[in-house]
């Protein structure tokens, strides 16, 4: 996926807010998820580690976010914060190498069955669109 | 614990420059308790460090391995017949460690990633701060268990200065006077008559004013 039109983006979902938009994930493109987002299921997203967001990056990936419960919703209460401390530590790792931070998000998402879930996958899609190929790419 | 933190990353990548392969070594003792270089942290920094190099077209090969401990010959010793593969060590310890690769491994660049910050407590997850400087010839029998050397930003041994305000340091208004609190605590402990014996001036040689210390006992070598 190097053409700059589909970006290569890795987002680490958690559970529960996957299954809220749609309760069957092979769904989600029908339902307009995009396809160059690969997903990869968390029990929690406060099981993410720095190390899987990084080594994301390392390969190949434009873009990494994490999508997680809001705060107060999280199912085992602070997931998703401890999540979002994960994803800001790498947003400042990003920004000591000349990266742009932007390229890794945490959203917080409503678990109500809804489509947040589609959304914020399109929104990172278009927002990788406009900053261009990861500056790791082809080397 | 010895307590520390990385490098700025751009300081470590500065010092890599031009290498080609280099291993991570990690520390198990006091580093990985204060989550600044242990497994966990070795894994982090290497993908950083490969992340960097990558984006310049100048890939490095980075070998993970973490140590029981880096200030023991024991552990140490484990590295002899790989040390002289890696365009250098870049050690995740506090200095001691480094030092001590350096000593063992005479022919093999040795680098910090770390900066050692001080000897201290860990407050609470994420909070760590100083207690002992380390002196040589500890005075906390008089003073209540707090220590006027690392604690008092004058190290003073005879009470506060003039800059003691409601129980802060002129310093800054988060840092406790720890004359304050040497006072309150000898008064919870009806100990306040203590506070009479003047220190004497306190011999330094025992700390870092006389020379490297160093410690052998007759005891306990083989
Ligand atoms: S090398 Fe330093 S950090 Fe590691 S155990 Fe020894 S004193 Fe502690
Ligand atoms: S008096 Fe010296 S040895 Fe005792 S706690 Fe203070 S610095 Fe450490």
């Amino acid at each position: 996926m190097n053409d700059v039109n589909q970006p290569d983006i890795v987002a680490f979902c958690c559970h529960y807010t996957a299954y809220a938009c749609s309760q069957d994930l092979q769904n989600l493109p029908r339902l307009g998820f995009p396809e160059n987002v690969r997903l990869e299921i968390l029990p929690c997203s406060g099981r993410i580690s720095i190390t899987r967001l990084l080594k994301a990056f390392e390969q190949g990936a434009d873009g990494v976010y994490v999508a997680g419960c809001w705060e107060d919703t999280c199912h085992n209460i602070r997931g998703s914060q401890i999540a979002k401390k994960r994803v800001d530590y790498v947003k400042d790792v990003l920004a000591q190498l000349n990266i742009k931070p932007e390229r890794v998000e945490m959203y917080m998402i409503s678990r109500e069955p809804n489509r947040g879930f589609i959304e914020v996958a399109k929104e990172m899609t278009e927002r990788i669109k406009r900053l261009g190929p990861s500056p790791l790419k082809g080397k | 614990m010895i307590v520390g933190e990385r490098k700025p990353i751009q300081e470590i990548v500065g010092m890599l420059k031009g290498m080609k392969k280099i291993l991570i070594l990690g520390c198990g003792g006091c580093v990985s308790v204060c989550s600044a270089g242990g497994e966990k942290e070795v894994e982090i920094l290497a993908s950083i460090l490969r992340i960097d190099r990558k984006k310049g077209g100048e890939p490095i090969e980075t070998v993970e391995k973490t140590l029981t401990r880096q200030c023991d010959t024991e552990y140490l010793e484990g590295l002899k017949d790989e040390a002289g593969n890696y365009d250098a060590i870049l050690s995740m310890a506090c200095g001691v460690g480094v030092n001590y690769l350096a000593d063992m491994y005479p022919k093999t660049p040795v680098l910090p990633a770390l900066n050692t910050s001080f000897m201290g407590v860990s407050e609470e997850q994420g909070v760590w701060s100083e207690r002992c400087a380390g002196c040589g010839d500890c005075v906390l029998d008089r003073t209540g268990g707090l220590c006027p050397i690392a604690r008092c930003s004058k190290r003073l041994l005879n009470g506060p200065c003039g800059g003691s305000q409601n129980g802060k340091c002129e310093i800054s208004p988060n840092v406790a006077c720890v004359w304050q609190l040497i006072y309150d605590r000898l008064k919870g402990l009806n100990q306040l008559e203590k506070l009479k014996d003047i220190f004497p001036v306190k011999d330094w040689s025992s700390s870092l004013h006389g020379g490297p210390r160093k410690i052998v006992r007759e005891d306990l070598k083989l």
